[in-house]
């Protein structure tokens, strides 16, 4: 997790002006996300969407992804992908040799994922430094533009795998499956709702009875280049 | 939005999309989408089903436990607006935080998960 990486970032930005706001998306909320933070003790605010509201206010649809938010409340920029400025990425991570081979495939593919750990913290400097002024600093009609289209089978994946969290959280876990699925079906760009749901019946991701795909066929399947949607920095 | 009827109030409507409603139609910051005359009962009340293809937001139906959920404003792109929407969300101890509060500071928000 990348929570002691920004860190780094956010002392040295937080002079200029600039807050970090960690959202973890994690449907069981603190129980999930907490140890993460408990163990990195970020003194940035973080904040827990068990709803995973975020993809419905901002189309936010896989993690890390992030806004920026001027000091008038407006964003300056869209959800885009926001990778923590790491010395490595997933390339340079190393498994032990009795790692499962399922966690060794996932490496191997996550490794060819188009991820620029430099980027996007550079940018984040310069608004940090410049505000408006900074060439990254978009205007309000840009921000909106650049925003993902959202035709209606969007709104019915958010709607259906909200049905699928409710029915989940609240011990329904059979009945939350056809949703959940049927969001897959709808926004399949959707990481989020794949992800969240994948891992609720195992933490690798991988193929189960319950769902039609998993993450190393999805990521195959589309590419892995083609993950994340390119920031457009 | 979680619903467990199909005519919710004004108010909880609004907590639950964001939008209130006006004379002119469903309002969030700037933005207005016009609604029929159909969009409010007689008793005041938001009748969901004539509401919810005006505004271009999916309505599921979970008929087994009676629940509807009402999806985001669709048509056009993820943000109508650039101004920032309300949003509350709970810390690592439960405790609600306004990311309006930050009002004032440039903030840059980062969503992770476990996962």
């Amino acid at each position: 997790m990348d929570l002691p990486v920004w860190q780094v970032v956010r002392d040295e930005l937080r002079p200029l002006g600039l807050e970090i706001v960690a959202v973890a998306m994690d449907t069981d909320g603190a129980r999930a996300a907490g140890p993460w933070i408990d163990a990195a003790k970020p003194t940035y605010p973080q904040l827990l969407d068990p709803e995973h509201s975020l993809g419905a206010l901002l189309g936010i649809i896989n993690v890390p992804m992030g806004v920026w938010i001027d000091e008038e409340g407006v964003l300056v920029r869209p959800a885009e992908p926001c990778f923590a400025p790491r010395e490595r990425g997933f390339g340079g991570m190393k498994l032990p040799e009795d790692a499962p081979q399922r966690m060794k495939d996932m490496l191997a593919e996550a490794a060819k994922l188009d991820v620029d750990t430099r980027i996007y913290a550079a940018a984040l400097r310069d608004w940090a430094r410049h505000g408006k002024q900074s060439r990254f600093a978009l205007s309000p009609d840009e921000v909106v533009r650049r925003s993902a289209p959202r035709p209606i089978a969007v709104s019915q994946a958010a709607a259906n795998f909200e049905l699928g969290q409710h029915l989940h959280r609240t011990g329904r876990v059979e009945a939350a499956r056809p949703f959940f699925r049927a969001a897959h079906r709808l926004q399949p760009e959707n990481w989020t709702y794949k992800r969240q749901a994948w891992s609720m019946v195992d933490p690798l991701q991988g193929p189960t009875d319950y769902y039609d795909s998993d993450w190393l066929s999805d990521v195959r399947k589309i590419g892995a280049k083609n993950y994340y949607p390119k920031p457009d920095l | 939005m979680i619903l467990d009827r199909l005519d919710p109030t004004v108010t909880e409507f609004a907590h639950g999309t964001g939008f209130e409603l006006k004379p002119q139609g469903a309002c969030k910051a700037e933005v207005c989408v016009p609604l029929p005359a159909s969009a409010r009962r007689s008793d005041g009340r938001v009748d969901v089903p004539a509401v919810a293809p005006a505004m271009g937001m999916a309505l599921v139906a979970d008929e087994a436990h009676g629940l509807w959920a009402l999806g985001p404003v669709s048509g056009g792109h993820a943000l109508s607006t650039a101004v920032v929407p309300e949003l509350t969300l709970p810390d690592r101890d439960g405790n609600p935080f306004r990311i309006g509060a930050l009002k004032g500071t440039k903030v840059f928000l980062c969503a992770w998960a476990s996962w």
